[in-house]
């Protein structure tokens, strides 16, 4: 994410040096595409923001407009009914199995990202391994992780086997994103730090971290959210505890009152605050970093 | 250089700590499975057969999940591409403001961390039969009776699917856009060309890489789901993975692990036919 930001930035300038000088007139294709990226954005929000203020609905509301009165009813119903399940347990296993998640992602593909960055025995071997864990069907994946954990006799629950799943998700996608990050680093500063005198340690906490720091908020975005969001992985291996979105499934096959809506927007509130989160830390640093090379 | 490769494996080990017991023995599991036989029970006899497969290639069932897959597949990758290359393009070469455009790209992206099933589920209150496209169309005057193939049908898991999946599309073809060197298509101009030959031999040919990675994330995801199959056709359609569903929920392992494994197996076939075209490693690390 921030590497494509920071490319994009790099074309901008040629751009606007390249082609505005040409002609300032906008030729038609401007306007069709306008027209086609504001309706792309529109359908990406709209039914979204629908879900969202039909979740306001009072006692006599139903799943579509027009809107019944308006009131937190469903959002009470949510925590309070038994009906629809345990929300509050599987919202409480879903934040710390995203934070797990988050953790050990972060750590390990920072490790691989260092590894990955020369050629060593066996390279290629590792990257097909995640390719292929990337685009493994999820639910083939689980059933697997299910009857390994069978045979081997240890019980599925949500912090062993749905853990061990997630990860093989949210890893690639860390991994990946650390290559691009990594791509940017100059070794020469590694080296440099070397050379006065910095241990291996020394030189990742003092020197690699700290320039990297944006790139590794991305690397925590990407593991919480895939695996605060993660479905098909989790399913066969989550073991008598539900996840979050585990409970949402089971909700759109049961419940048909706007209590599902308000559980739609409440997870999405919790998303947008890790991305917010995440993003507004990337732009803070980037800020710092200015003000400190303009001091210097 | 051995010393230089143990380092390696020493910062890769965590990794592969993980892909092994959760992804290369797992897989290995569903194909041993894929060779045993049911006792009815769930429990598998270890023994070495074939009927599954012959059970999974020879049944005309399998062959209309396989159809059906593969039209949602096809579908969903052309809209994809369709709406997810005008975008990319729109946002690298069209918008001046760069802070504008940055906003931008952040707007399409925001939608990936959230959740899919909310996303899919938020077609309800729009397509239902008494959604927002039905209302306003009787209220047009443009149809009499409520559309019932809105929601509940092929053309809703398609629209769900392209809602979900065209971010997989816009962010490596935006990337690979990105990347253009301005001054090539400058120097095309000057030379006479017209635009629509910009886009045809300089644009696209340099945005293939970034519309192979978006292939390769549509097609192995829309292959590889079954819940916005199962929720948004309303049980009318299957694909190949929700009948997997289906089959283990009646403990029928062995049967599911076959088609899983053939499933699989038509994947990578097409994984690695668009592998040919685009070195993903030097693409990623670039």
């Amino acid at each position: 994410m921030t590497v494509a930001l920071e490319r994009f930035d790099v074309s901008m300038t040629k751009a606007r040096r390249g082609v505005v000088a040409r002609s300032d007139r906008r030729p038609w294709t401007f306007y069709l595409l306008a027209a086609v990226f504001t309706f792309y954005v529109a359908a990406l929000y709209g039914p979204m923001i629908c879900i969202y203020i039909l979740s306001f609905q009072d006692i006599r509301g139903g799943l579509v407009f027009p809107m019944k009165g308006h009131s937190l009813h469903w959002f009470v119903d949510l925590f309070t009914q038994v009906r629809t399940g345990d929300v509050k347990g599987s919202f409480d296993r879903s934040i710390k199995l995203a934070v797990l998640v988050t953790v050990i992602t972060l750590v390990f593909s920072f490790m691989a990202g260092l590894a990955f960055r020369r050629r060593f025995f066996g390279d290629t071997f590792v990257f097909y391994l995640m390719i292929g864990s990337l685009v493994a069907p999820g639910l083939v994946l689980g059933i697997g992780v299910g009857l390994l954990f069978q045979w081997i006799g240890i019980p599925a629950s949500w912090y062993t086997s749905a853990l061990g799943a997630q990860l093989s998700w949210t890893l690639p996608f860390g991994v990946l994103v650390m290559f691009a990050v990594m791509s940017r680093f100059d070794g020469a500063w590694e080296e440099a730090a070397r050379d006065l005198g910095a241990s291996r340690w020394q030189t990742i906490r003092l020197v690699v971290i700290p320039v990297l720091a944006p790139g590794l908020v991305a690397v925590a975005l990407f593991g919480f959210t895939l695996s605060y969001d993660e479905f098909a992985r989790t399913l066969q291996t989550a073991g008598s505890l539900n996840t979050l979105p585990l409970e949402i499934w089971s909700m759109t096959l049961n419940v048909t009152s706007p209590s599902l809506y308000a559980l739609g927007t409440v997870t999405t509130i919790v998303s947008f605050v890790i991305i917010g989160v995440c993003i507004g830390a990337i732009v803070l640093i980037n800020k710092r970093r200015g003000i400190r090379a303009k001091s210097h | 250089m051995l010393r230089r490769n143990l380092t390696a494996w020493l910062y890769v080990a965590p990794l592969m700590l993980v892909l092994v017991p959760f992804f290369l023995l797992p897989i290995l599991v569903v194909l041993a499975a894929s060779f045993f036989e049911t006792d009815g029970f769930g429990g598998l006899l270890p023994t070495f057969t074939l009927a599954n497969y012959l059970d999974v290639l020879t049944s005309a069932q399998t062959f209309h999940l396989y159809v059906a897959t593969l039209k949602f597949t096809v579908l969903t990758w052309l809209f994809t591409l369709i709406i997810g290359f005008p975008v990319a393009y729109f946002l690298v070469f069209h918008v001046r403001n760069q802070l504008l455009a940055i906003s931008l790209f952040l707007i399409c992206t925001v939608p990936f961390w959230t959740s899919n099933i909310i996303r899919m589920i938020s077609w309800i209150p729009l397509l239902g039969k008494e959604g927002l496209v039905n209302s306003s169309l009787l209220a047009t005057g443009i149809i009499r009776e409520p559309l019932e193939v809105l929601l509940y049908s092929s053309l809703a898991v398609v629209i769900a699917y392209v809602h979900q999946l065209t971010i997989f599309m816009v962010v490596p073809i935006f990337n690979s856009l990105a990347r253009i060197d301005k001054r090539i298509v400058e120097a095309a101009l000057d030379a006479g060309a017209s635009r629509l030959d910009v886009m045809r031999y300089i644009i696209i040919p340099l945005s293939k890489s970034g519309i192979a990675l978006g292939s390769i994330f549509v097609i192995s995801i829309v292959m590889g789901d079954f819940f916005v199959v199962k929720v948004m056709s309303g049980g009318s359609s299957a694909s190949v993975v929700s009948a997997f569903y289906e089959n283990v929920g009646v403990l029928q392992y062995p049967i599911a692990a076959a088609s899983a494994v053939v499933l699989t197996l038509i994947l990578t076939i097409v994984i690695s036919m668009i592998l040919r075209a685009v070195d993903l490693r030097r693409e990623i690390a670039q």
